[in-house]
C-alpha cells in the first residue's frame, strides 16, 4: 500500500492484476524448477502488457530479471519474458532511475539505517537508490551500519531448513544494527525485514524494522508533502 | 536424510551457538578483509585483473590436454616422473608404494589441500612414517589431530591462548622454559625448533602446487614461511600433488595470477615466498632431492570438466577468499562442513567430487547471498551453481518425499488466483487461531520452525488485495 502511495504521488497511474499470485522464487530456489516454471508463465501473462512493473522487492525483481530468462529458455514465453524483465523494476530503482525523483515529500523524523538486501545489491546493483531516497526525507538522519552488505541470513527456505545458521546469520545483523545507533532498519525487501524483525524483537532491541516505501510513504502534514513532491517534479 | 547431512546439521547447531568461535573467526575475517582492501589498491583496475585470471584459466581448460602434456614432457626432460592418477587411491598408492619402496621413515610436507583430499598423511603413517605438517597453521591443527579449519589459514579459529596451551602440552621439549608463554615469538620459535629437526632428518618432502605451468614444466609453489623450500631442497625426494586443474599455459601468467592470488588469499601485494621448480637436481648442481615425482590427479575433475555450465569451478586458485566473505562460513567455521573443502568452494565442488547424494545438502545450506561470486577473483558464478546443484538434487529425485510433495501442492495453489487468495485466508485464519486456543509454540503450530528463532510475527488480518479492493483502487 506504501509503495502504491509514493508512486501515485509521484504522477504514476496504478493497477493492481489480481490474477497475479507468485513469481516463482520459492520453487526456483528450492531447485523445484518445473514446478517454478508454470508460476513464471503466468506472471509473464499477466504482467507483460505493462509499460513498468514495480516491486517492493529486489528479490522478486531479480528473479523476473536475472532468473526467468534461464527458467523459459526454449518456452514460447521467453521472448516475451526477456523483454518484461527490462521492464521490472525494483520499488527505489523505479523511482530514482525511471521516474528520475529523488525527493518524494516524505517527512520521517528519525535515524535510520539501511540494511543492504543481497540480491537488489549484487543481483540488481541497488546500492545508493534507496540512500539517496532517504537522504531527502525530511527530519530523517541516514547512518551507515558496519556490515551494511552481509547477508541478514534470511534465504527462504535457507531460514527453516537451516534455522539455527540463519539465526546466527541474522543476531549478527542485530547487533550491527544496534551499533550503528539507528532507531529504525529500512531495506528494500519484505522478507529480510520480517527476519530481521523477528531476531530483533527476540532481543527485545529497541531497533525497528521498515520498508523503504514505507518510510517514502510518510508525510507527515500530507497538503504540504504533495507541494514538495510536485515542486520537486518540475525541478527534476 | 544421508548421514553427512545429519552430522551437518548436528555440527552446525553446535558451531553457530558457539559464539567465542564465532568471534574468533571474525577478528580473523576483519584483519583479512581490511589486509584485501589495502591488497586491491596495488592493482590500477582489479576487475581488470580478474578477468585475466579467469581468462588464463578459461583458455587453460579448454586446452587441458595439450597444457598438460606439454608439461610432462618438459617435467620428464629434465628427469622429473609424472603420475597421472585417476582416483584417490591411486595417487595415494603411487605416494606410499614409493615411500616404502625408499625405505622413507620422515616425511615433511608443505601445505597441499589435495593431499588432504587423498587422505595422503594417515596412509604414510600407517606405513609407520612420520609425517610433518610445517606450514604453521597445519603444523598446530596437526598437533591437535584436527584437519585445517580453512583452505588458507588452518588454525584461524585457534586464538593465542590457545595455541600457547597445545604447545605447552604437545611441545614441552621446544618451549624455552624462561620465555614468555604469550608471546607470539616464542611460539613461532619453538614451532620451528620442532620442525628443524624434521626438516633434517626427512627423506621425503611433499608439497602441493599452485600451479604448474606448461610451457616451461615447473611447478609454482606459494607460501609465506619458506617452508616449502627447505622441504624440497633437503629430502632425497620431492613428490609435488596436484589436481590437473592447476595448469596454466605460459610462465608469464603467473605475472598476473601471483599477485591476484596474494590479494584474494591474504591481502598480501605478493606472497612471501614463490618457488618454481623443474625437476630433481641436475648433474651440476648443488642442492635440490635427487628424484622429484609429479602426481596429477583427476578425482572428479574430468567429470566436471565436462559439465559445460559448471565446468569454470575447476578456475578456482584456493585462496580462501569465498569462505573468509561467506556469512555462513562465519557464522559455524570450517570443520562443521565435514569435507576436505568448505565454505561456498567446498559447497559447489564436494558434489561432484563424492556425490550429489551425499552432500546435495551444503548446496541448500546457503541464503545465495551471492557474496562468494563477488569476491572470487577467478569469477566463478558460485551461488548459482548452488542454485544447479539444487535444481540437479531435484531433478535425481534425491529429495525428501515431504518437500517434493509440498511444493507441488505449492504449484497447484498458486496457479489460480482465487485458491491463492483462499490459501491466505485459511494461512491466516489457521495461525490467528493457533495463537487464541493458545497453542502457539506446540507441533500443531505451523510457524514453530520459525519461531524457535524469532519473536512471533503480526499476522495481518486482511490481505492486500482485501485493502486494494477498499482503499487502494482509487
Amino acid at each position: 500500500m506504501d509503495t502504491a502511495r509514493v508512486l501515485r504521488r509521484i504522477g504514476c497511474a496504478i493497477d493492481f492484476p489480481e490474477a497475479q499470485t507468485c513469481c516463482g522464487q520459492p520453487a526456483f530456489n528450492t531447485g523445484y524448477w518445473d514446478e517454478a516454471r508454470p508460476l513464471a508463465e503466468r506472471f509473464v501473462r499477466v504482467f507483460r502488457s505493462a509499460e513498468a512493473v514495480v516491486c517492493p522487492s529486489g528479490s522478486c525483481t531479480t528473479m523476473v530479471r536475472n532468473c526467468y530468462p534461464e527458467l523459459l529458455a526454449g518456452t514460447a514465453l521467453s521472448g516475451d519474458a526477456n523483454s518484461l524483465g527490462q521492464r521490472v523494476f525494483e520499488f527505489s530503482e523505479f523511482v530514482v532511475k525511471v521516474a528520475g525523483i529523488r525527493d518524494v515529500g516524505a517527512y520521517f523524523p528519525h535515524r535510520v539505517a539501511v540494511h543492504d538486501a543481497c540480491h537488489a545489491l549484487r543481483e540488481l546493483r541497488i546500492k545508493e537508490e534507496p540512500r539517496e531516497l532517504l537522504r531527502r526525507v525530511r527530519g530523517l538522519e541516514l547512518v551507515e551500519m558496519p556490515a551494511s552488505e552481509e547477508c541478514c541470513g534470511f534465504g527462504g527456505t535457507f531460514a527453516v531448513k537451516f534455522g539455527m545458521i540463519s539465526a546466527a546469520m541474522g543476531d549478527t545483523k542485530a547487533g550491527n544494527a544496534e551499533a550503528s545507533g539507528a532507531e529504525y532498519v529500512a531495506s528494500t525487501d519484505p522478507s529480510c525485514l520480517l527476519h530481521i524483525d523477528g531476531i530483533l524483537r527476540r532481543r527485545n532491541s529497541p531497533v525497528r524494522t521498515i520498508h523503504v516505501a514505507s518510510i517514502l510513504a510518510q508525510t507527515g502534514r500530507a497538503k504540504e508533502s504533495v507541494e514538495i513532491a510536485a515542486r520537486a517534479r518540475s525541478a527534476e | 536424510m544421508t548421514t553427512a547431512s545429519q552430522e551437518f546439521l548436528r555440527a552446525a547447531a553446535r558451531e553457530s551457538a558457539n559464539l567465542p568461535r564465532r568471534q574468533a573467526i571474525r577478528r580473523a575475517i576483519d584483519q583479512y578483509d581490511a589486509a584485501v582492501q589495502r591488497g586491491r589498491e596495488q592493482f590500477l583496475d582489479y576487475e581488470a585483473a580478474r578477468r585475466k585470471c579467469y581468462e588464463i584459466k578459461w583458455e587453460a581448460l579448454n586446452h587441458l590436454d595439450r597444457y598438460l602434456e606439454e608439461f610432462e614432457q618438459r617435467v620428464r626432460a629434465r628427469g622429473g616422473q609424472v603420475f597421472w592418477a585417476e582416483r584417490a587411491e591411486d595417487a595415494r598408492r603411487y605416494v606410499v608404494d614409493l615411500a616404502t619402496a625408499r625405505g622413507v621413515r620422515t616425511v615433511v610436507k608443505s601445505k597441499s589441500m589435495v593431499a588432504e583430499e587423498i587422505h595422503l598423511t594417515p596412509a604414510l603413517e600407517k606405513l609407520g612414517a612420520r609425517v610433518f605438517e610445517t606450514d604453521l597453521g597445519e603444523f598446530i591443527v596437526q598437533l591437535r589431530n584436527e584437519p585445517p579449519f580453512h583452505i588458507v589459514t588452518p588454525a584461524m579459529h585457534l586464538t593465542r591462548a590457545d595455541i600457547a596451551k597445545l604447545f605447552e602440552e604437545k611441545l614441552a621439549e621446544a618451549m624455552s622454559p624462561a620465555a614468555s608463554r604469550d608471546d607470539p615469538a616464542e611460539l613461532v620459535a619453538a614451532a620451528r625448533r620442532a620442525l628443524r629437526r624434521a626438516f633434517f632428518s626427512a627423506e621425503m618432502g611433499i608439497t602441493g602446487a599452485n600451479f604448474l605451468v606448461a610451457d616451461a614444466g615447473l611447478i609454482a609453489i606459494t607460501t609465506n614461511e619458506g617452508n616449502d623450500r627447505l622441504g624440497t631442497a633437503l629430502p632425497r625426494i620431492h613428490v609435488a600433488i596436484a589436481g590437473i586443474e592447476k595448469v596454466i599455459p605460459r610462465l608469464e601468467d603467473l605475472a598476473v595470477l601471483w599477485p591476484v592470488l596474494a590479494t584474494a588469499g591474504t591481502g598480501q601485494t605478493i606472497t612471501c615466498y614463490n618457488t618454481l621448480i623443474g625437476g630433481p637436481r641436475a648433474p651440476a648442481e648443488v642442492d635440490g632431492p635427487q628424484e622429484f615425482h609429479v602426481v596429477l590427479l583427476d578425482n572428479g575433475r574430468t567429470d566436471l570438466l565436462a559439465d559445460a555450465e559448471q565446468r569454470d569451478v575447476l578456475h578456482c586458485i584456493r585462496c580462501g577468499a569465498c569462505l573468509n566473505a561467506c556469512p555462513v562460513f562465519r557464522s559455524i567455521g570450517g570443520h562443521a562442513y565435514g569435507t576436505t573443502y568448505s565454505g561456498p568452494i567446498g559447497s559447489v565442488l564436494t558434489p561432484h567430487l563424492r556425490g550429489l547424494n551425499e552432500f546435495q545438502h551444503l548446496s541448500y545450506a546457503s541464503s545465495l547471498c551471492g557474496a562468494c561470486t563477488t569476491v572470487c577473483p577467478v569469477q566463478i558464478d558460485l551461488h548459482h551453481h548452488l542454485l544447479h546443484n539444487r535444481r540437479n538434487a531435484v531433478r535425481a529425485s534425491d529429495r525428501p518425499w515431504s518437500e517434493r510433495l509440498a511444493f507441488r501442492f505449492w504449484r497447484w495453489t498458486m496457479s489460480g488466483s482465487r485458491r491463492f487468495a483462499l490459501a491466505g485466508w485459511l494461512g491466516r485464519a489457521t495461525l490467528r487461531g493457533v495463537r487464541a486456543l493458545g497453542l502457539a509454540g506446540t507441533t500443531l503450530d505451523l510457524l514453530r520452525p520459525w519461531t524457535r528463532y524469532h519473536a512471533a510475527p503480526v499476522i495481518p488480518r486482511k490481505s492486500f488485495r482485501a485493502l486494494w479492493r477498499k482503499n487502494g483502487a482509487r
